[in-house]
């Protein structure tokens, strides 16, 4: 359960590898937390010290986006551990690269599965979880690459606007059930995913996205976006004619 | 999914889940109809915190006949001028509505927390204290006997004395329990006999912590009801200046002419109620609390006695507005009230000086001091100095103050209010309630299945670790 502070007591980072994800749950870290769970494909030396804390139970549990048919077993465990599902962040996701999913549509397809497939099932599962509970906070990260697909990277931006979209109409669906969904749109962010890549306008880190994406869930805020600005600028380049938004040197 | 959100006083927190309004007839089906996520009952909402809320499951609310209130009164046959006088009532009677019956016929409740809108299930529950803890202890000191409806819906009495066929271990738990070993059907307590409605008032201005605190310490024996307020805003040597008021029911020879033809007339009545306008922030910040202070300060005499006072007046002036809590804003307030041993008052000291810091807008600060606790395991009060402050759940210190002033209570041997506690975690009520694993063998006994289940026994984990996995072993 949140305390009056809204500090929740167990949150589950699915995708526990995933910068963006693990500093989430850092920074939702209280002295109210009893369990972190970090629910990775491969558990193997997965780092836990950053959660160690007196009272803490740190995890690190094996959990597969792209393998729906063990979701509702994984929910099913989860609730039998750590108790009641405070804060689930969907934080699993693949980046790939177009040149490879235009050679290999298998691989587009792969990521594809677990970007939007994997997070499909999980959030449902764990909705339904959430419903009995009538409680709970699941944060899904979308991206801004789903607002407007771009050329160099569209199958990726095309999975995070299914699952932003999704995302939405999950929140709306939960309305008046005591549970609640925060999309958050990062922008570029530096973390392992995007080594190597030209950074985009208004990139930020993954500390930057965190922050904000508290602030936004203590506040209550369905979407949030990170850094804030992007709001604005997306809210301008969604009406930018495509001839002209594919010679944008966006990244 | 139908249901209603439920809220304690602090009016945040909320949680969804589903309330059913029983009367004693229907109680039984209420508590057995409850799924898997359990029943809590709630009298009027007035703890601060989630002890009265249940998400996902189910909530109750017993409405008990304010006709079921009953008076009984026998004169000591040894000793005549000792009368001994109980009320037997249903546990959903409020303490507005037993005041109502029993004032006028020269009676007073035991105790009294700070609001008269509390039932009497709950005044048991959360065993609550009053002005009066250094002399006359707590709710539970006073009660006599509990009909109490169990997980499986059998009804038990239960009293405070050890004795063949009694399970006074059961009472013991149920006081402070947190409604968490049964549903209270009614109760017997006693009551005190009065003269008057009224309560006769001495009022003294104090400039600073030390000398408030000496002057607290030195009247304990003498006064029937005492509290100080103090100013948690003013800096440096004005820290910790309040206005202590003892009091004492006024005797029918010091009523004036106005009162003396009907010394027991009692009408009290809320003035008003706050409409739920009030701009999300709420209006209670740094400025309008210390302005408020500082006007309360200045108003109090520098030293006043026998100053006749209602009963409202005394012990419930925010009763007079309605839903004041809404002050606050859409985030709601946070009571925090801990109590700290005698021997600690270094520790009082530090935890108001931080409070001061960190510049909290504390409204109404309260300072008491405590007798001797009773035998409930999870009973709050315990001899020592109590503190409550109110403040915005949404100021920004406040998570990094509280993390600093647990840790000063707890390790100066104190503990927190359950009745208030909306931010602790379960490992500072271990701490704090060293008898906690005999109320849990207790509470086990009598709720093998876990029927009993509020948001605050799972934030808290008061009946074990992890409700779900033991849900399993059913």
């Amino acid at each position: 359960m949140n305390n009056a502070l809204k500090q929740p007591q167990t949150i589950v980072v699915l995708g526990g590898t995933s910068e963006i994800g693990r500093a989430i749950a850092h920074e939702l870290l209280s002295p109210s937390t009893r369990a972190v769970v970090l629910a990775c494909r491969n558990p193997e030396g997965v780092d836990t010290t950053p959660f160690q804390q007196a009272g803490v139970d740190v995890s690190v549990v094996a959990f597969d986006a792209a393998d729906t048919v063990t979701h509702q077993q994984f929910v099913d465990d989860l609730a039998k551990n750590v108790g009641d599902i405070d804060v689930a962040i969907a934080a699993f996701g693949v980046l790939g690269s177009q040149d490879e999913f235009d050679a290999n549509p298998a691989a587009a397809v792969a990521a594809a599965t677990t970007n939007y497939t994997g997070a499909v099932s999980i959030c449902l599962t764990l909705a339904a979880r959430m419903r009995a509970q009538r409680h709970g906070h699941i944060v899904v990260l979308s991206s801004v690459a789903g607002e407007r697909a771009r050329a160099s990277n569209f199958v990726y931006g095309s999975t995070k606007a299914g699952v932003d979209a999704f995302a939405q109409g999950l929140g709306d669906s939960l309305a008046g059930t005591g549970v609640r969904v925060t999309v958050v749109r990062p922008g570029f962010v530096h973390s392992r995913m995007t080594e190597g890549l030209a950074a985009a306008p208004f990139a930020t880190q993954p500390e930057v996205v965190a922050a904000l994406t508290v602030k936004g869930m203590r506040a209550g805020r369905h979407t949030v976006w990170a850094p804030g600005i992007l709001r604005y600028v997306f809210m301008t380049l969604r009406h930018v004619p495509r001839p002209i938004f594919r010679r944008l040197p966006l990244g | 999914m139908a249901g209603c959100e439920l809220a304690g006083w602090g009016n945040n927190g909320a949680s969804w889940g589903e309330l059913v309004i029983a009367g004693e007839r229907g109680l039984p089906a209420a508590i057995l109809g409850a799924g898997e996520r359990g029943v809590i009952m709630r009298g009027l909402g007035r703890s601060y915190g989630d002890p009265a809320q249940n998400s996902g499951g189910r909530t109750v609310r017993l409405q008990s006949d304010p006709a079921s209130i009953t008076i009984d009164s026998m004169i000591d046959s040894v000793n005549d001028t000792n009368e001994q006088a109980t009320v037997t009532c249903g546990a959903g009677v409020s303490v507005d509505e037993l005041l109502n019956v029993i004032v006028p016929q020269g009676y007073f409740v035991p105790v009294t927390a700070g609001t008269r809108f509390i039932t009497i299930g709950g005044a048991i529950a959360s065993d609550i204290h009053g002005k009066n803890h250094h002399q006359d202890g707590s709710f539970g000191n006073h009660v006599r006997d509990i009909e109490l409806m169990l997980a499986d819906g059998s009804i038990v009495h239960v009293g405070p004395d050890e004795q063949p066929g009694n399970d006074h271990e059961l009472f013991w738990a149920t006081v402070g329990g947190m409604g968490l070993t049964g549903a209270m059907v009614a109760a017997t307590f006693s009551v005190i006999p009065i003269e008057s409605s009224l309560m006769s008032v001495e009022t003294r201005r104090i400039d600073d912590l030390d000398e408030l605190m000496a002057r607290m310490a030195a009247s304990d024996d003498d006064v029937r009801y005492s509290v100080a307020w103090i100013d948690l805003l003013a800096k440096g040597s004005k820290l910790g200046r309040g206005v202590l008021t003892n009091g004492e029911h006024a005797g029918a020879d010091q009523l004036t002419s106005k009162h003396a033809s009907r010394p027991l007339a009692y009408s009290e009545k809320v003035l008003a109620t706050l409409p739920p306008l009030v701009p999300s922030p709420g209006v209670i910040n740094r400025l309008s609390v210390a302005a408020f202070n500082e006007m309360w300060f200045r108003k109090a005499p520098r030293e006043r006695h026998d100053e006749l006072q209602t009963i409202a007046a005394y012990f419930h002036p925010l009763d007079m507005v309605g839903r004041w809590n809404r002050v606050y804003g859409r985030h709601g307030l946070l009571q925090y009230q801990f109590v700290v041993p005698y021997g600690a008052e270094d520790t009082l000291r530090r935890v108001m000086e931080r409070i001061n810091s960190a510049a909290l807008p504390s409204f109404l600060t309260v300072l008491k001091r405590f007798g001797p606790g009773n035998a409930a395991p999870l009973s709050f009060p315990t001899a020592g100095w109590t503190l409550a402050i109110d403040v915005p759940a949404a100021h920004p210190q406040l998570p990094a103050v509280l993390v600093q002033l647990d840790s000063m209570v707890l390790e100066a041997g104190g503990r927190h209010y359950l009745a208030k506690d909306f931010h602790t975690n379960p490992e500072a009520i271990r701490r704090g309630y060293p008898r906690l694993a005999e109320w849990q063998a207790v509470q086990r006994r009598v709720d093998p299945f876990h029927r009993w289940a509020s948001d605050q026994s799972r934030r808290l984990e008061l009946v074990g670790s992890n409700p779900n996995a033991q849900l399993e072993n059913r």
